[in-house]
C-alpha cells in the first residue's frame, strides 16, 4: 500500500512538473498573467508530493518492507536505523529519488524568492525547472522506479556496500546534490534570460546568489568526499582522479569561473553571452557527471549497477536539454555581443578574464583525461586508462598562473587600472611574501625538499598574504577612524581566496613529502618511519553489529615517549560478505599519521601500509574555509534588499523601457 | 566583426556538443570491465602444480599438449563458481577436457564440494596462494581459458559462464580447435 502511494505520489508530482513547464513557459511567451500564475503553486505542489513519495521510500526503508524490490536489495534489519533512512540514497533508484526531492527544493526556493522579479521571468525560470524536472521524473519512472514489487517477497534483505555505511554517507551525498542540481538554477537564469532576449546587469544579479549557493554546496560535497574516501578506503590519499570524483570537479571548476565572469555581468554588463554559456556548460557537465555513474561507460569505485537502458535515457536527457539551451544560445548570444564597456588591458575584467581562461583550460583538461578512454575505445583503437600522472602533470601547471592573478585581481580597478595604485596596495604582503619565500628557500635547501614543494609552499603564502589585504587594509582604516566597511561580499571573497592558498599549502606539503610504506610485520615487531616507531602488538578477532574482522593494534612512540595507540580494523559484513580495511589515523595539525592493515602473508605476519601525511588535514580545511567565504559573500544585502523597491516592469501599460533602471545599481 | 562570422563561432559549442553526445552514444554498448587479455594467442604461462587429490604428483604444461583443453579457475569459498558448476558439468557431458585450478583454498573444503556438485573436472591441481595462476593475469574466481593442443591460449573469459556462453561461443571453439589439432 505504501509503495503504491509512492508511486502515486511520483506520478502526481511529475503531472505538476509538467504543468510547471508548460504553463510557465508557454504563459510567458503569450504574455497570459493567469497562466503566469500556474507554474509557482505547481512548484510547490510538485515539491510537496515528491517529498511524500521519498517519505514512502524511507518508511518502506526503515520497517525493511522486502516485497519491494529496492528496499529488500539494499535494506536489512541488521544496518543500524540511521543507515536504514540514509541507505536510501545508497544505490541507484534512491539516489535518484534524492536528486528529484534536491531539485524540487531548488525549484520551491526560486519560487519563494523570484516573487520581486518581473513575473514574466520567474515564470520562465520555473517553466526551465520544470522542463528538468520532468525529464527526471520520467527517468525515475520508466527506468530506475524504486516502488516495484517483488513477488514472492524476499526472505531476507541484502545490503548496502559495507563501504556506504559511514555517518558520511549521511551528509556526502545530499551536499554534493544540492550543489550538483543547484546548478540547474543557473541554467534555468540563463536559459530564461536567453529566450527573453535580455540578458542585463540585473540579471547577473539575480544569478549571482544562487550560483554561488550551488558552489557552496558543491565545494562542501567534494571536500567531504574527498576526506571519506581518505579514511574509508583504507590506501590512503584524498583524491584519485577517478572519473566520478572529476565528474564533480569538473561543474566545480566551471561554476568558480560562473561566479567570476557573473561580477563582470553585474558590475560592468560586459561578459554576458560568456557567462551565459558557462551556466549551460556547469549544468551540463553536472549531467554528464550523473550519466558517467550511471551508464557503466567508464570505470569507476563509484558505478552504480550497470544498465544500458538507463544510461541510454540520461543521454537522452542531457543531449535534449544542452542542445536546446546551445542552439537557443546560437539564436540569441550573437544579439549580445559586446554590449558592455570596453576595458583596458590592466583591468580587473581582464583580470577576470584570464581566471575564466585558466579555469576552463583546467576543466578541459580533466574532461579529457576523463573521457579520452572512452573516445579511444570507441574509436576502435584500443583500451587505455588514464591515470593521476596524466592530471598532475597537466592539470597543475595551469593552475599556477592562477594563483599570481588571485593574488592581484582584487586590487585592480575596474575598466582601466594603474600599476602604481596597485602596487600601493600589494607592497606590503608583497615584501612579507619575499621573506617568506627567502626562508622557504633556505628551509628547502637544509631540508633537501623537492622543487614542487618549495613551488607549491611560495605560491600558497602568497595567495595567503594577498588574502588578507583588504580586511587588514579596511580594519585599518576603520581604526584610524575613516569611513571603511568590510561588507560581507568583500570579506567572503577575501576569505574564500584564503582557503585556496591553504588548500595549495596542503596539497603541496602532502603530496610532495608525505611518505608511505607497505612492511610485513608479525605482532611483536617494530618499524620506523619518519621519526615514529609503530610497534604492531597484537591481532585479535573483533566483531560489530553487522561484520566480523580483525582488530590490531599498534602502539606509537615518537622518540621515547609514547604518542598514541591506535587500533586498524578490516571488516567483512554479512550476510553479503564484502570487506573493508578501516585504516587507523592518528590527526593532527602538523601531519597525520596512517596504519592499515593489509592482507596475512602466512607464519602470522601480516602486510602493512603505514603512512606520514605531513599537513593533509590543510586540504580539507582549506576547502571548508572556501566554502565559508561563499556563504559570507552570499550574505550580501544587495542581493536581498534590491526588489524591495519598485514593482518591476508592469506587464500592460507604460513603465520603464526594458533597459532603463538596470544599470543603474552597479 | 561581420554578423555572419559571430554566428559561425556560436555554432561551434553546439557542434562540438553533438559530436561528444555521438561519441557518448557510441560508447554505451561497451564495457569497460572487459580487459582483453594479452596471452591471447601465446603460448601459456608456467604451470607446475600439485595434483588435488594426489598432492606428491605434479601437473604441468605438457598437460595441455596434444589436446583442446578448458582451464578453469575456481574455489570452494566462491559463490560466482557454483552458479557456473551445471555449465561446466554440461561442457564435460559434451566431451570437453577441463583442467580444475583450485585457487586459494583448503584441500578438504574443495574434496568437498566437487564430492557434493559432482565432479566436472578431468584433473584438478591446488594452488593454495595463487602464486602460479598470478602468472596467467587471474585475481580473482571464476576465470576460464581455452588452452588449444599446442599450449597456445586462444580465449579468456572473466567470471561465471552462463551456458548460453558456453553453448555460443566455447563450445564452438573448442570444437573448431578440435578439428585443427593433430589427433592423437
Amino acid at each position: 500500500m505504501i509503495a503504491e502511494i509512492g508511486v502515486y505520489a511520483l506520478i502526481l508530482a511529475l503531472l505538476l512538473a509538467l504543468s510547471q513547464s508548460f504553463f510557465g513557459l508557454a504563459g510567458a511567451a503569450t504574455r497570459r498573467l493567469r497562466w503566469m500564475a500556474v507554474a509557482r503553486p505547481a512548484a510547490y505542489g510538485q515539491l510537496f508530493f515528491m517529498a511524500l513519495s521519498y517519505s514512502c521510500l524511507t518508511y518502506l526503508f526503515v520497517i525493511s518492507d522486502y516485497s519491494v524490490r529496492y528496499v529488500a536489495k539494499y535494506s536489512n534489519p541488521l544496518m543500524p536505523f540511521f543507515y536504514r533512512v540514509a541507505g536510501v540514497w545508497g544505490a541507484h533508484e534512491g539516489s535518484m529519488m534524492l536528486w528529484l526531492l534536491v531539485l524540487g527544493i531548488w525549484t520551491v526556493l526560486v519560487a519563494i524568492f523570484s516573487r520581486k522579479l518581473p513575473v514574466e521571468f520567474s515564470s520562465r525560470v520555473l517553466g526551465v525547472l520544470g522542463v528538468i524536472s520532468s525529464g527526471f521524473f520520467l527517468f525515475t519512472l520508466l527506468t530506475s522506479n524504486p516502488f516495484v514489487r517483488m513477488l514472492p517477497p524476499a526472505l531476507h534483505g541484502g545490503t548496502l556496500n559495507p563501504i556506504l555505511e559511514d555517518p558520511l554517507l549521511v551528509i556526502h551525498p545530499p551536499m554534493l546534490y544540492m550543489g550538483y542540481v543547484g546548478l540547474s538554477v543557473a541554467f534555468s537564469f540563463s536559459v530564461a534570460a536567453l529566450i527573453s532576449g535580455r540578458m542585463d546587469a540585473a540579471w547577473a544579479r539575480w544569478t549571482r546568489p544562487w550560483t554561488l549557493a550551488a558552489w557552496v554546496f558543491l565545494t562542501i560535497g567534494i571536500i567531504l568526499g574527498s576526506f571519506w574516501s581518505y579514511y574509508e578506503l583504507g590506501w590512503g590519499g584524498w583524491w584519485f582522479w577517478d572519473p566520478v570524483e572529476n565528474a564533480s570537479f569538473m561543474p566545480w571548476l566551471v561554476a568558480t569561473a560562473l561566479i567570476h565572469s557573473l561580477a563582470v555581468s553585474e558590475k560592468r554588463g560586459a561578459f554576458k553571452s560568456w557567462t551565459a554559456l558557462l551556466a549551460i556548460a556547469g549544468f551540463s557537465l553536472s549531467l554528464l557527471g550523473t550519466f558517467l555513474v550511471r551508464s557503466g561507460v567508464l570505470i569507476s569505485i563509484h558505478a552504480f549497477a550497470l544498465d544500458p537502458k538507463r544510461g541510454m535515457f540520461i543521454l537522452i536527457l542531457l543531449g535534449v536539454m544542452t542542445v536546446l539551451a546551445l542552439i537557443l544560445y546560437l539564436w540569441r548570444a550573437p544579439l549580445l555581443w559586446n554590449t558592455g564597456g570596453g576595458f583596458h588591458f590592466l583591468s580587473r575584467e581582464s583580470f577576470i578574464l584570464f581566471n575564466n581562461v585558466l579555469l576552463i583550460a583546467g576543466c578541459g583538461a580533466v574532461f579529457l583525461g576523463t573521457i579520452y578512454p572512452l573516445f579511444i575505445e570507441v574509436l576502435g583503437l584500443g583500451k587505455i586508462s588514464v591515470g593521476p600522472p596524466y592530471f598532475d602533470h597537466v592539470f597543475i601547471p595551469i593552475m599556477f598562473p592562477l594563483f599570481i592573478l588571485i593574488g592581484i585581481g582584487p586590487f585592480v580597478s575596474w575598466k582601466r587600472g594603474t600599476g602604481s595604485k596597485i602596487w600601493r596596495r600589494i607592497r606590503w604582503p608583497f615584501f612579507f611574501w619575499f621573506l617568506a619565500a627567502l626562508t622557504l628557500i633556505l628551509v628547502a635547501v637544509r631540508q633537501n625538499w623537492p622543487i614542487e614543494t618549495l613551488l607549491g609552499t611560495v605560491f600558497g603564502v602568497w595567495v595567503l598574504l594577498t588574502a588578507l589585504i583588504e580586511p587588514v587594509r579596511r580594519l585599518v582604516l576603520r581604526f584610524r577612524g575613516e569611513p571603511a566597511r568590510l561588507t560581507p561580499s568583500v570579506l567572503g571573497m577575501s576569505i574564500a581566496h584564503f582557503g585556496v592558498g591553504v588548500v595549495v599549502l596542503g596539497i603541496t606539503v602532502s603530496t610532495t613529502l608525505g611518505i608511505w610504506r607497505d612492511m610485513p610485520l608479525k605482532p611483536g615487531q617494530s618499524y620506523q618511519m619518519a621519526g615514529f616507531t609503530y610497534r604492531f602488538d597484537r591481532i585479535r578477532p573483533a566483531r560489530g553489529h553487522n561484520w566480523k574482522g580483525v582488530r590490531a593494534t599498534f602502539s606509537i612512540h615518537q622518540g621515547r615517549s609514547s604518542f598514541a595507540i591506535v587500533h586498524p580494523e578490516k571488516r567483512r559484513f554479512f550476510p553479503d560478505g564484502g570487506t573493508t580495511t578501516n585504516a587507523a589515523i592518528v590527526g593532527g595539525v602538523l601531519h597525520d599519521l596512517f596504519v592499515s592493515l593489509g592482507n596475512p602473508l602466512g607464519k602470522g605476519r601480516w602486510s602493512i601500509r603505514f603512512r606520514y601525511e605531513p599537513m593533509v588535514i590543510l586540504v580539507w580545511l582549506g576547502g571548508l574555509i572556501m566554502a565559508l567565504g561563499g556563504f559570507l559573500a552570499l550574505c550580501d544585502r544587495r542581493y536581498r534588499i534590491r526588489f524591495d523597491e519598485p514593482p518591476y516592469l508592469p506587464l500592460d501599460g507604460p513603465g520603464p523601457s526594458p533597459d532603463s533602471g538596470m544599470e543603474s545599481h552597479s | 566583426m561581420k554578423r555572419g562570422l559571430r554566428y559561425v563561432i556560436f555554432v561551434v559549442p553546439v557542434l562540438l556538443m553533438v559530436g561528444f553526445l555521438g561519441i557518448l552514444w557510441a560508447g554505451l554498448g561497451h564495457n569497460p570491465s572487459i580487459v582483453p587479455s594479452p596471452l591471447i594467442g601465446k603460448s601459456a604461462p608456467t604451470l607446475i602444480l600439485p595434483r588435488l587429490r594426489h598432492p606428491a604428483q605434479m601437473v604441468n604444461r605438457s598437460y595441455f599438449l596434444g589436446h583442446v583443453t578448458l582451464l578453469n579457475v575456481w574455489a570452494s569459498w566462491c559463490i560466482s563458481c557454483r552458479y557456473e558448476h551445471p555449465t561446466l558439468l554440461w561442457l564435460k557431458r559434451k566431451g570437453v577436457r577441463i583442467l580444475g585450478v583450485d585457487y586459494k583454498d583448503k584441500r578438504t573444503a574443495a574434496l568437498d564440494y566437487l564430492r557434493k556438485n559432482g565432479n566436472p573436472y578431468q584433473e584438478v591441481v591446488f594452488d593454495r596462494r595463487g602464486l602460479t595462476t598470478i602468472n596467467w593475469g587471474v585475481y580473482g574466481t571464476p576465470e576460464t581459458f581455452v588452452v588449444g593442443p599446442h599450449a597456445i591460449i586462444r580465449y579468456k573469459y572473466v567470471g561465471p559462464i552462463s551456458l548460453r556462453v558456453a553453448r555460443r561461443v566455447i563450445y564452438p571453439l573448442v570444437r573448431r580447435l578440435d578439428s585443427d589439432g593433430p589427433s592423437t
